[in-house]
């Protein structure tokens, strides 16, 4: 029984949700190999190679996998998917594109965003946004699975030894090309790798009040920046940054609510956090029943007060 | 070109699901079921391509329930011009492979040059449907999709992805699922509900289209997360820095 990570990467380095999802295959009971697929990407194979418990990896390299194209990718691993009683993705957004076109093709089921491994074919993922957690049994030889990272510790990125295997890389599908992207460029942390997370809603009122609020206490605390799918809706913040049931799931040890009511999509995104604060002028909002902290005040006054007071 | 767009019932998303007390599921008798919200972005989408002359045919389809009629008439009031439900029985557990199986079916009976659906269903979080139905039917997918726009024969699709957005141009026919901020879909209006009821809306037995449907995950527990309690309210701001440096020890 081996299972097989596909590893989040970029070319040069691994991401961190790969570490999450190395603890979860190993979990799952056997050896766990790691399959870099990408572009002039020897830095990552050598990096993945260091991470503790990882008895293999294997690097698969082509301009056809420079950008994880879903088509490309998923061919890659389902060349060797045949050597693997487990195939474990990130929960990431490049995690959930690839990993259902393997699965279908292998005619298994997949079981989305697992949060603990019962044993190599029971595990626990949430439904509703959270307010269920279903155990799941895989009927399946070939278990295809995504992995929410909050629910597993991150491996240890150095400490192992395995041997980087080259593989053939499997031909471009020819139907689909990367035209380029936008990748938002700042020095903050990213948000579901962040330790402390500061989190704004639809009460900030406009793109600029975000900005100029919830910037300045980001900066104070080393922060990211979240917000809520309300405030998204409204065009106050980048979708990116979505905290919730269809966008981010996080789980830093400080997360920040301020003028967030707490519908059940937020809470879904964050209620693993460690600790909670909540900034809200109204009592009755949800937030406060999971906050730790809560502090029934204008925002507009309390979070620059509290970015002076850091 | 014909545009599919899949579409499913769920729970409303304003409704907060309980467990049942023998913990075999979540307890869905009489509560409010609506359009998946993301499948109603899907809807708008191929409607307005339709609208700008791209399309010439926009075929709504659900599998589940006899009730999905529902959702597909829904989908018609938006703009729809037919629907087709796979209907299944009530006692099954519908899964996403299943169901990529049959929208394949379709895909070879109906030949669109574009599948729109949503990027996930608000009930089982699964986020495969799309991105199965492309591998089986050896198409090119854009899931995430933020902006779709019909090129030279191409969709050219901006997709969120981590930390920003990225462009793909994709052949036809091609899978899309829509992130949130595609498009706000339209309140549909009491003159197109009525025309909705009208429309044709064929029903198919999974059967019909040669599909095997059995679940291959079983549902062993269903069980409520665990509890975070509420903390204490704080009464400033000072207060509140105490507690985070003090207590809590995370600043």
């Amino acid at each position: 029984m081996t299972a097989l990570v596909i590893a989040e990467h970029d070319n040069a380095s691994i991401k961190g949700a790969t570490l999450n999802t190395v603890t979860a295959a190993a979990a799952c009971g056997g050896d766990v190999h790691v399959l870099v697929a990408g572009h002039n990407a020897s830095a990552a194979a050598a990096a993945a190679a260091q991470i503790a418990g990882v008895a293999k990896v294997i690097h698969a390299d082509s301009e056809a996998l420079a950008h994880g194209l879903a088509e490309n990718v998923a061919a890659q691993v389902l060349a060797i998917a045949g050597n693997y009683s487990h195939i474990l993705f990130p929960a990431t957004a490049g995690g959930k594109n690839v990993a259902p076109r393997v699965a279908a093709k292998l005619d298994v089921a997949q079981i989305s965003d697992i949060t603990k491994v019962d044993s190599a074919d029971t595990f626990e993922r949430p439904i509703y946004a959270g307010n269920a957690i279903a155990t799941v049994q895989s009927t399946d030889a070939t278990k295809v699975i995504t992995v929410r990272t909050t629910g597993f510790d991150a491996a240890a990125a150095t400490g192992g030894a395995a041997a980087v295997e080259s593989a053939a890389a499997q031909a471009d599908s020819g139907k689909s090309s990367f035209k380029g992207s936008e990748i938002a460029k700042n020095d903050r942390p990213e948000l579901t790798a962040a330790k402390i997370i500061v989190s704004g809603g639809r009460a900030l009122g406009s793109s600029e009040k975000f900005n100029e609020v919830m910037t300045p206490l980001a900066d104070k605390l080393g922060a990211a920046i979240g917000a809520s799918r309300a405030a998204v809706d409204a065009g106050y913040a980048a979708n990116d940054l979505q905290v919730g049931q269809t966008g981010k799931i996080v789980a830093p040890q400080l997360y920040v609510a301020c003028g967030i009511s707490g519908a059940i999509q937020h809470l879904a995104g964050m209620k693993d956090s460690k600790v909670i604060v909540a900034i809200n002028k109204d009592p009755e909002a949800p937030i406060f029943s999971v906050a730790d902290f809560g502090l029934e005040a204008d925002l507009f006054a309390a979070v620059p007060e509290l970015s002076a007071a850091l | 070109m014909k545009i599919l767009v899949p579409v499913k019932r769920v729970v409303d998303y304003n409704v907060k699901v309980r467990v049942k007390s023998d913990n075999s599921g979540v307890d869905i008798a009489n509560v409010k079921m609506s359009m998946n919200p993301f499948d109603e972005i899907a809807v708008e989408e191929a409607v307005r391509l339709k609208e700008k002359g791209l399309a010439t045919e926009v075929i709504a389809v659900s599998c589940g329930v006899t009730q999905c009629q529902e959702t597909l008439r829904t989908a018609m009031a938006i703009g729809a011009d037919r629907g087709i439900l796979v209907e299944t029985p009530a006692d099954l557990d519908l899964q996403p492979l299943a169901v990529a199986k049959l929208l394949k079916a379709l895909v070879d009976k109906e030949q669109p040059g574009l599948i729109i659906l949503g990027k996930q269903a608000i009930d089982d979080d699964c986020n495969q449907t799309g991105q199965m139905l492309a591998a089986l039917a050896d198409l090119p997918q854009a899931t995430f999709a933020s902006k779709v726009e019909i090129v030279d024969g191409k969709a050219q699709v901006t997709r969120e992805i981590d930390g920003g957005l990225e462009v793909l141009s994709i052949s036809l026919p091609a899978v899309v699922t829509t992130d949130l901020r595609l498009n706000e879909p339209r309140y549909v209006t009491l003159p197109n509900i009525m025309k909705a009821k009208k429309k044709q809306l064929d029903t198919f037995k999974p059967e019909d289209l040669g599909v095997d449907v059995a679940p291959r995950i079983k549902t062993l527990k269903v069980a409520e997360p665990a509890k975070r309690s509420a903390g204490i309210k704080v009464p400033d701001v000072a207060t509140l820095v105490d507690k985070l440096k003090n207590v809590a020890k995370v600043i």
